[in-house]
């Protein structure tokens, strides 16, 4: 490379000589990328069992019900009848049966650590750090010290998370939305929720405050890198679409997590200090509430869901992103209309903004807005259309490698599908009535924002592995992984869209109506639980194979994928620096050259002379 | 091998999806609204259309993923794309989708921006943890006064009607809520602690109920009956079990029943 | 370029660079997000000055979302709530705007006389500049004291609940340019105001005057609709 031979101006930066300020409180932006990636696995993992024991929790209270139903078709003391009342009672003595209130709070712990800690971190923190800047040719993050603050930040509000489940009373139980006046009022929440029950709510708004800041933080930086520390030759233009995602998901948070961090505040008085931000008057909990009067309990949704919508998106759009990237990557192709999907990143940024009000149609808010709110909502749904296509059109003609990062990445793309089909109900006012607040709700939003992004991470971990350790993740386990998850996934999640359909309600811990305790219900539900400890369990694999790859996997070369970005062109793992003694190339061409015409390989790299690139070839950009 | 079990695999999550949806879509809860016949055509015509795009997206997919597989010697074309294309298919998802959901419009504008029948039968539905009480204004059909000083479960005043207010003398409170067949009823709707959601499925009617506000929503009744009423809005840990019942019957019955429950 | 050269500087030998581009790490101060300047990290990386403006720019429009957030939620629940109580301000608080529209005047006077070589008119200036702002500062805290000696508590009504939140809010991003003034006037003292062309003090001062703008509009808030 020509990083040698100009070696007077190579100044070797050697890292921080101690272990805590260089893997610990470190200011690489790749050392932060893994914290955040680890942050990520860890709090993946621990969401994952919380649903997988209140799954259980599901399935048996099932079969309670239906016994119960045969029970009472029984004379009471006949010998059947007692057998049932036995076997009934062994189910009901089963470590996962959970109180009510411990089923809500473990399903807001589920929420909000699969939200935030997972779903707000990896993509961006994780896959962002490390690669946002060696991808657009820089040596870190603009502000690396800030950038050390967010992932500590965020390791922090993870911890005051947890600390959740350590409190008396323990987690709350109001749903990862919070609504006031259930978050707001201790009584609210049940008996030990008050004095220092309360604590885990409180905690939880704490949490999510810390979080916000951190994000903020992280924010900042992210734009102004994008911005400002380009190097010579990459112009946005140039930039991977990955780039593009990051930058917009960047603007989202900055935007969206401002709004959110006012809205904990406030909870938090109205939680504490005895304001009525959000409390109306004339309440009743054992007794008149006498301290608060005026508030809006809509105010604070509608302030949740001005971040919310731009939070699902800054939870998908760096998995868009990735994956036009990798269908480009494996289909040895350039993305179908770069430009469109830049344009669609920023359309759904922007009119993102605009539609939160459609998870508010049934809450009694205007219901002129609300038509207003339902014809954005559509609107939205015409970028989220144009990627789906381009996506296609990148395939057409292509000559697949079928590596397990593209296997996630087609995944997303028919996961992506899917959970949007389930976007075009729910987004319409008037069908909404019937769907809102049903498991068709949870379907959707768990294969668009929550499976679909997390085939994202898979992919990138696929992808950037060997970048990151220096070795190749094991295949054959990768794509067992894959098949396993993706079909597990799907049975979940459309099941419970048929169950929505039926109009079974979300957050129910018990089946104590004829319609939800009837068979198809019932065998729904085990279905979904049977399905989901499977999967669940599948991800084990991927454990074994991160861990397994790290110690054993093969030596990665440099460019193990021919991909053309510029991480490709230095060493897996890269140096310190990440270009060797600062030098950083000058990029010469699009990320997207693959198959030129006459040119000598299938690839041109970022960095390559632009001699790489036949004149007689059809220009890129 | 990978590109035929992604095939196979997409084929199987289209060909069982569709006929899931097919064979349970048909049988959504009985409908007993007059304004859920136009809800329940939004969501078949959605059903039909969302049915074709998500047939054509993901088998398309399988058909790119089949047909592009890597092959010896293959080499894939240099297409950067093309706007023509671009612009026709944002227009079409454009007007399908915009298109779509103005025609459900219709009935939003029923229940929520026209106004309301006259004359309808008024009742006060309010949640509470984890009850519903419905109240009718009685022969005089005016509400009398609510006081929340004046609650007292204990007492079996749980909305704190004023007993001394003349115009609540003769309202009713129930647990239930028993309307006529066929008559316009408007329910006010409200809470006295947290966020409620009053849902019945066959009514295909679904209005949170808010503290501090009154939200009111029209239905009429097409079938007698009895009818689960579910909360549709997490209101903490009794919220699964906040059940109550809608009974439809006919004029007559709903004569008796406002004459055996009066005061 | 000697710059590449610099590392981060401990505090204990701050590394005394000559001139131009790259001093050791001048924070810049202001910056909402925690006010890192150092472009650096051990790895020798150059931030054009331009960058320190977006990141300000950047931080100033995550606040200004907050302010947004806070207003538009003021002027709902005011229309909501039939419980909301006309507040008579503090009148301390005109001072306190002169006081904080004098310090920003002031800065600014500062500023201009660092770029034009003047140092010690620079520090004078700076200095009383910072000692309005921490006027503004105490006035606001006389201003919470006398609100709540006459009863408008954080709870007592909606209206000073607001009144509060709006004011600590701004009070905060003051606090944090205060600290922001003092290290630059600290880096006058040690005769380093100019490095980086004198960038340190050129982010603090647009950080003030927007806070400036920022405390105009939630006065006005709270005037218009009382
Ligand atoms: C085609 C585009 C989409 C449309 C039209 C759409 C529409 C909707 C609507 C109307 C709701 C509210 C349903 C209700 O509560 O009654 C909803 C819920 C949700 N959507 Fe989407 N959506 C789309 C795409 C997405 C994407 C891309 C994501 C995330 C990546 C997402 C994540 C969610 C989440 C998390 C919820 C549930 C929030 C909750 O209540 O807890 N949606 N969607
Ligand atoms: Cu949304
Ligand atoms: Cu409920």
């Amino acid at each position: 490379m020509s990083a040698e031979s100009a070696a007077e101006h190579v100044h070797v930066h050697e890292p921080p000589s101690s272990f805590i300020r260089r893997w610990i409180f470190s200011t690489d932006h790749k050392v932060v990328g893994i914290q955040y990636w680890i942050l990520a696995l860890v709090a993946a993992f621990v969401g994952m069992w919380l649903s997988v024991v209140f799954r259980l929790h599901l399935a048996n209270e099932g079969t309670i019900a239906q016994l119960n139903n045969q029970l009472s078709a029984l004379a009471p003391d006949s010998a059947q009848a007692q057998a049932l009342t036995e076997q009934i009672k062994a189910l009901q003595a089963k470590w996962f049966v959970l109180t009510p209130e411990k089923y809500l709070s473990y399903l807001t712990m589920h929420g909000t650590i699969l939200v935030f800690m997972v779903l707000t971190t990896a993509p961006m923190g994780g896959f962002g750090n490390y690669f946002l800047p060696i991808q657009i040719g820089a040596l870190d993050m603009a502000f690396p010290r800030l950038n050390m603050l967010s992932i500590w930040l965020t390791i922090l509000s993870f911890i005051t998370l947890m600390a959740a489940f350590f409190v008396p009373g323990g987690p709350p139980n109001s749903g990862w939305t919070g609504y006031p006046p259930l978050s707001a009022i201790p009584a609210a929440q049940g008996k030990g929720y008050e004095g220092p029950g309360g604590y885990g709510q409180d905690l939880w708004v704490l949490s999510i405050a810390i979080f916000c800041f951190a994000s903020l933080v992280g924010a900042i930086n992210f734009i102004v890198t994008t911005l400002d520390l380009r190097t010579k030759g990459m112009t946005m233009l140039r930039m991977p679409l990955t780039c593009w995602a990051w930058f917009v998901t960047a603007i989202l948070s900055l935007l969206s997590f401002a709004v959110l961090l006012v809205a904990g505040l406030l909870l938090l008085l109205d939680r504490n200090a005895g304001t009525s931000f959000f409390i109306p008057g004339d309440l009743f909990f054992n007794k008149p509430l006498v301290d608060h009067r005026g508030g809006s309990p809509i105010l604070f949704q509608h302030l949740f869901w001005f971040f919310g919508h731009p939070e699902v998106y800054i939870a998908i759009v760096p998995g868009m992103g990735l994956v036009s990237h990798l269908l480009s990557t494996f289909a040895r192709k350039p993305v179908f209309g770069y430009a469109a999907m830049v344009f669609a990143i920023f359309g759904i940024g922007i009119v993102g903004f605009f539609v939160w009000g459609h998870h508010m149609f049934q809450s009694g808010m205007s219901p002129y807005v609300a038509v207003a709110f339902s014809v954005m909502t559509m609107v939205v749904g015409v970028p989220s259309a144009i990627k789906t296509f381009n996506w296609l059109g990148t395939l057409w003609g292509g000559n697949i490698r079928f590596t397990s990062p593209m296997l996630y990445a087609l995944g997303f793309v028919s996961l992506f599908v899917t959970g949007g089909i389930g976007g075009i109900f729910l987004g319409q006012n008037a069908v909404d009535i019937y769907f809102h607040d049903t498991y068709f709700v949870v379907g959707h939003f768990h294969l668009i924002m929550g499976v679909a992004a997390i085939f994202a991470m898979f992919a990138g971990t696929a992808f950037w592995f060997p970048k990151m350790f220096g070795r190749m993740m094991n295949e054959p386990l990768g794509k067992i992984h894959f098949w396993i998850t993706f079909a597990g996934v799907n049975v979940i999640f459309i099941t419970m869209h048929l169950m929505g359909l039926e109009g079974h309600p979300r957050r129910y811990s018990g089946f104590n109506y004829d319609f939800l305790s009837s068979n198809y219900m019932v065998t729904c539900h085990k279905i979904v639980t049977h399905t989901a400890i499977l999967t669940a369990t599948t991800q084990l694999l991927l454990l074994v194979n991160i861990v397994y790859s790290l110690f054993a996997g093969p030596k990665a070369t440099d460019n193990p994928w021919e991909a053309t970005s510029l991480e490709w062109a230095i060493p897996s793992p890269p140096p310190f620096e990440n270009f060797k003694g600062g030098h950083v190339p000058e990029v010469h061409h699009g990320p997207y050259e693959f198959s030129v015409p006459g040119a000598a390989k299938d690839y041109i790299m970022q960095q390559e002379p632009p001699e790489a690139r036949p004149a007689t070839a059809p220009s890129a950009h | 091998m990978t590109p035929l079990l992604f095939v196979g695999m997409i084929g199987a999550l289209v060909a069982l999806t569709l006929y899931f949806f097919a064979t349970k879509a048909p049988i959504l809860p009985p409908l007993i609204s007059e304004h859920g016949q136009l809800i329940d055509d939004q969501i078949y015509l959605t059903l039909i259309i969302t049915g074709a795009i998500f047939a054509i997206a993901q088998l398309g997919l399988a058909f790119l993923v089949y047909k592009y597989r890597h092959r010896e010697g293959a080499k894939a074309t240099y297409l950067l794309g093309s706007h023509k294309l671009e612009y026709t298919w944002s227009a079409a998802t454009l007007v399908l989708f915009v298109g779509l959901n103005l025609m459900g419009q219709k009935v939003w504008a029923e229940m929520h921006l026209n106004e309301h029948p006259k004359p309808a039968i008024e009742v006060e539905v309010t949640g509470l943890q984890f009850k519903w009480y419905i109240r009718y204004p009685g022969k005089d059909g005016v509400f009398g006064r609510r006081d929340v000083n004046m609650i007292n479960d204990a007492e079996g005043n749980f909305l704190g009607l004023d007993k001394t207010d003349p115009k609540g003398a003769d309202d009713i409170v129930m647990g239930s809520l028993t309307v006529p067949v066929g008559v316009p009823v408007v329910m006010k709707i409200g809470s006295r602690d947290v966020i409620h959601n009053f849902g019945v499925r066959e009514l295909r009617v679904k209005q949170d109920a808010v503290p501090g506000l009154a939200v009111y929503i029209p239905f009429k009744a097409t079938q007698t009956g009895s009818y689960e009423v579910a909360c549709m809005e997490l209101c903490g840990y009794g919220h699964y079990q906040m059940r109550s019942q809608l009974n439809v019957v006919t004029m007559a019955e709903y004569t008796k029943f406002l004459a055996d429950n009066a005061p | 370029m000697a710059a590449l050269e610099i590392r981060e500087a401990p505090a204990a030998a701050p590394a005394r660079l000559s001139e131009g581009a790259g001093g050791p790490s001048g924070p810049a101060g202001g910056s909402d997000g925690g006010g890192d300047g150092d472009g650096d990290g051990g790895k020798g990386q150059h931030l054009p000055r331009r960058t320190y403006f977006t990141a300000l720019w950047l931080a100033l429009a995550g606040s200004f979302m907050i302010f947004a957030a806070l207003a538009s939620s003021y002027i709902v629940r005011r229309g909501l709530g039939g419980d909301w109580q006309a507040l008579h301000l503090p009148p301390i608080l005109w001072f306190n705007t002169l006081a904080l529209l004098g310090s920003s005047a002031l800065v600014e006077w500062a500023r201009r006389g660092l770029a034009a070589g003047r140092l010690d008119a620079f520090r004078m200036r700076w200095l009383s500049g910072t000692t309005l702002g921490l006027m503004f500062l105490g006035g606001q805290g006389v201003a919470w004291w006398e609100l709540h000696r006459a009863g408008m508590t954080l709870s007592a009504n909606i209206s000073a609940s607001f009144f509060y939140v709006l004011t600590v809010a701004h009070a905060l991003h003051v606090l944090v340019g205060v600290g922001a003034l003092l290290y630059v006037a600290a880096l006058a003292l040690k005769g380093r105001a100019e490095a980086k062309g004198g960038l340190a003090a050129d982010l603090s001062a647009l950080y003030w005057h927007v806070l400036d703008g920022v405390w105009l509009c939630v006065l006005g808030l709270m005037l218009v609709w009382r």
